[in-house]
């Protein structure tokens, strides 16, 4: 079945069925591997991505329920202020040990911010609890997230 | 940054031995100066090559050889930081390599083999690295000193320029290229002192990072080529159990099925993306052969495990008499008991293999590069000159990668596939395979007089990992690995003793895990010492300092966790802090855990402090970010690390029951590094290790709960404030 994604501002038709998870057909029908695959289960936050600005997990997302609306992806998520502020705190504080988490959490904490520009330690907790990282880097995402909010827009 | 997939072209070992002009190396990892494609031209200009961490070309372009792995470690930087340190080169400008499979060119020194792992990158690098840099640098000043006319003496080098500050000229390295590599490669160049640094000892900024926040990083499992099919597999989830039949005729109706592959013992579904492969699995009906293991159990194995440590082994360490030390004063005696854990790595297992009649290619993050090697050719069937290896980035590693099993199970199924196929297990399939950290058992007896131990008996029980992994590492009946913070155990006791017992689990396998033996030594160790140091009427810290006296590193931490700490202020209710040492991997920590228990036994995490002598920091901020999160590595496994076993297979099998910690339990850290002019210590490890037992001690302070297994068992804690 042919789908229309609209995919980080641009149109992109896939042929694939409608049960197929967005995380699926990211990675292995577009070849776009910047969302990743952790858990499967919508437990661990590797495959977040943006739909119409909400984080969401991709890997229960089938493309049927998805429908035409607005997906960024790690890949896009640069472009928009939020995204590049979020960013660019990550590499000022050093944020990344393996990395493999990071495409998820750096998606979580724009959402965060672009909802919440001036986030407490509670909201940081809410936003980003569902996101693991087995490397621990959480002291820094917290540091870098309020980094990235005491930051005016670039 | 990114990561080309470029063929070997003519690797020669003599070439970059010799210098001169080498041309081309496997798989090329880039910082953003260089495009992909350019590596595949055959560079026109000349290169200098003195050694096969370093190669120089004309444009001045200077590529660093990465020998060991970056699995978020920041090895790549660390050791560049070094290279580029002793050979003046231009930090900023620099193209790193993943080292193509070759022990005798990119072995670890410490092992003999070309493997990532135990701490031990900077130990074993450190001279090597320093001698590559200074050499080279050596010759290019010697080489630009030639065609000045002037004494070398009078030349010195800065970002990958010569200089003659005397005439007031200079050439870039890469100017020099043809001339130095005719020059003969000089031994024994002096090293800089500490004081001439320029980069190591500074925060720089990672070379590996900025790629991994815009999703550019290549993990192996971010492997795509031309012609890629997916697979995903079912081992039998009985341990040693095999395939007994089949029924596929509902798998091969759904959609983007291609194959199904049956092998011995387990069976892979292989179609046109990992879904289509998920949903084929789950199609199947897959009847077990279940083996000899269906009825094994935690409780079997761990019954196993008491009995062996109860017969008593070889003694790896004694000072003093124990036995004598032992009749005298009052004695104690516990046991402690820690669990299979799963490495859990963030990037699930995976392996993409293109096997064909004569060769094989295999794609994939690994932590033993030449062992994957080999091992795929065994299962390919092909010599071990016919397989390349394409390294990649590792969404962790923690030890599971030590292991070659999901390159040789997807070398196995991809003989069955045309074309490239990408493996990949489901995070059940990586939790319920593992390679786990053992079980361990350990027995520690010890005697108090007058406030002072007169002796410590401390007996390991568990998987010789060494015996299987490294063989002539293992002696006289000893894993060096299942002792180590044993043996080393910074306290002067009058008579101690360690002893190993070697003791396999029926069926599961047993491998490295980060943190290693000391996890389980220091847990053991500084557990007890907080219940002899309650016994002898004294402060945990007060009693360790006192048993100090050779070991002025690890004093020195101490004390300074305990200043930091803010240890011995008052606490409010149900509050807890708690201390431990460690003297592993030449890297002396000390860490304070600040904890709070409620009535239901639940722990709240308020504030680690950790102190740490690692001699020169080469990245004090890498130093910092191993630590913090080692820290959070080792507080996940106390507080919910446990795999068990029922009718012989794991029951865990996702992250709902096998729990990591998340950032809305974290507690405050603090990470204080002293300055050392010693040569580096271990850290990838070290962090893990020390943040257990500081919390059990905390609990144990808060409550008067003498908790002796992993993970805490808050019922226990629960229990005894009642009572
Ligand atoms: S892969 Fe989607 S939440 Fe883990
Ligand atoms: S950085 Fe490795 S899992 Fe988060």
């Amino acid at each position: 079945m042919t789908t229309v994604l609209n995919l980080n501002g641009e149109r992109k038709s896939v042929d694939v069925p409608d049960e197929m998870p967005l995380l699926w057909v990211l990675r292995d029908v577009l070849g776009m591997t910047g969302t990743k695959f952790g858990c499967g289960a919508a437990l661990c936050g590797a495959c977040t991505v943006h739909v119409d600005g909400k984080a969401v997990r991709s890997c229960l997302l089938s493309i049927g329920e998805l429908g035409e609306r607005a997906v960024t992806t790690i890949e896009g998520i640069g472009v928009t202020p939020v995204g590049a502020k979020v960013q660019k705190a990550w590499l000022d504080l050093e944020v990344v040990q393996c990395g493999y988490c990071q495409s998820g959490q750096v998606m979580s904490a724009a959402a965060l911010l672009a909802a919440t520009p001036r986030p407490d330690d509670a909201d940081i907790d809410a936003a980003m609890a569902g996101n693991i990282c087995r490397c621990g880097t959480y002291k820094r995402i917290r540091d870098a997230i309020k980094l990235a909010s005491s930051e005016r827009q670039p | 940054m990114t990561i080309a997939d470029t063929k070997k072209v003519g690797l020669s070992r003599r070439n970059l031995l010799r210098g001169g002009l080498a041309s081309g190396i496997l798989v090329a990892f880039h910082l953003p100066l260089r495009k992909a494609d350019a590596v595949t031209q055959p560079i026109a200009a000349a290169r200098f090559a003195p050694n096969a961490f370093i190669r120089i070309g004309g444009d001045g372009i200077t590529t660093l050889v990465m020998p060991q792995v970056e699995m978020g470690q920041g090895i790549y930087t660390s050791i560049a930081m070094i290279l580029a340190e002793e050979l003046d080169a231009d930090f900023s400008r620099l193209t790193l390599e993943h080292a193509p499979p070759d022990d005798k060119l990119y072995g670890n020194p410490m092992f003999g083999l070309q493997s990532t792992g135990n701490s031990n990158s900077i130990r074993a690098f450190w001279k090597p690295m320093r001698a590559a840099g200074a050499n080279a640098r050596a010759m290019l000043i010697q080489a630009a000193a030639a065609r000045w006319q002037v004494d070398p003496a009078t030349c010195t080098a800065a970002n990958s320029e010569v200089i003659h500050a005397l005439s007031g000229r200079s050439f870039a390295y890469g100017d020099l290229v043809e001339a130095a590599s005719a020059l003969p490669i000089p031994k024994d160049t002096p090293f800089k002192n500490p004081d001439e640094f320029k980069l190591i000892g500074k925060p720089l900024k990672r070379l590996d990072t900025p790629d991994k926040v815009n999703g550019k990083a290549k993990y192996g499992i971010d492997a795509m080529m031309p012609g890629l099919s997916f697979a995903t597999l079912a081992q039998c989830p009985v341990f040693g159990g095999k395939v007994a039949k089949i029924d596929d005729t509902a798998a091969k109706k759904v959609p983007g099925v291609r194959k199904i592959v049956v092998l011995e013992d387990l069976v892979a579904v292989v179609g046109d993306n990992m879904w289509a492969a998920k949903c084929g699995l789950e199609a199947l009906n897959i009847i077990w052969d279940e083996g000899p293991n269906a009825n094994l159990d935690s409780e079997e194995i761990w019954k196993q495990l008491r009995v062996a440590s109860a017969k008593g082994g070889a003694v790896a360490k004694t000072n003093g008499d124990v036995t004598k030390g032992l009749a005298v004063g009052e004695k104690y005696e516990a046991s402690f008991e820690l669990p299979f854990l799963a490495h859990a790595t963030m990037e699930p297992l995976n392996c993409t293999v293109h096997v064909k009649k004569e060769a094989c290619e295999v794609w994939v993050g690994t932590q033993i590069m030449t062992r994957v090697q080999s091992e795929a050719a065994k299962a390919a069937g092909v010599p071990v000159d016919k397989v390349i290896v394409n390294q990649h980035l590792l969404g962790g590693g923690f030890g599971r990668r030590l292991e070659p099993d999901m390159v040789i199970a997807a070398v196995r199924i991809g003989r069955h596939v045309d074309g490239p196929v990408k493996v990949v297990w489901t995070r059940e399939e990586d939790i319920q395979h593992d390679i786990y950290r053992p079980i361990y058992r350990d027995d520690v007896a010890a005697t108090l007089e007058d406030g002072k131990i007169v002796a410590f008996k401390y007996r390991v029980a568990g998987s010789a990992i060494v015996a299987r992994w490294l063989p002539p590492g293992f002696r006289n009946g000893i894993d060096g690995d299942a002792v180590d913070s044993a043996t080393d155990a910074p306290y002067e006791i009058p008579n101690f003793q360690v002893e190993y017992v070697r003791a396999e689990p029926p069926a599961i396998p047993t491998g490295f895990f980060r943190g290693v033996g000391p996890n389980n030594n220091v847990f053991a160790i500084e557990s007890f010492m907080d219940e002899l140091a309650r016994k002898a009427g004294k402060d945990p810290i007060a009693f360790r300092r006192a048993m100090l006296g050779k070991a002025p590193r690890v004093q020195n931490v101490l004390d300074l966790v305990a200043q930091k700490s803010g240890w011995g202020k008052l606490l409010p209710r149900r509050f807890g802090r708690g201390v431990s040492l460690q003297p592993t991997f030449d890297t002396a920590i000390a860490t304070v855990v600040e904890a709070e228990v409620d009535d239901l036994g639940e722990v709240r995490l308020h504030r680690v402090t950790l102190a740490v002598d690692t001699g020169i920091a080469v990245n004090p901020d890498t130093i910092a970010a191993q630590l913090e999160g080692g820290i959070v590595f080792g507080l996940t496994a106390a507080l919910y690390g446990e795999i068990t076993i029922d009718k012989g297979r794991v029951q865990q099998s996702n992250f709902h029951d096998y729990r990591m910690l998340r950032i809305d339990q974290m507690p405050k850290i603090e990470i204080h590094i002293v300055k050392s002019g010693e040569a580096p210590g271990g850290i990838g490890e070290a962090g893990v290790i020390g943040s257990a037992p500081a919390l059990r001690n905390a609990i144990y302070a808060a409550t008067g709960v003498a908790l002796r297994k992993l993970p805490i068992d808050r019922s226990l804690i629960a229990a005894g404030k009642k009572s």
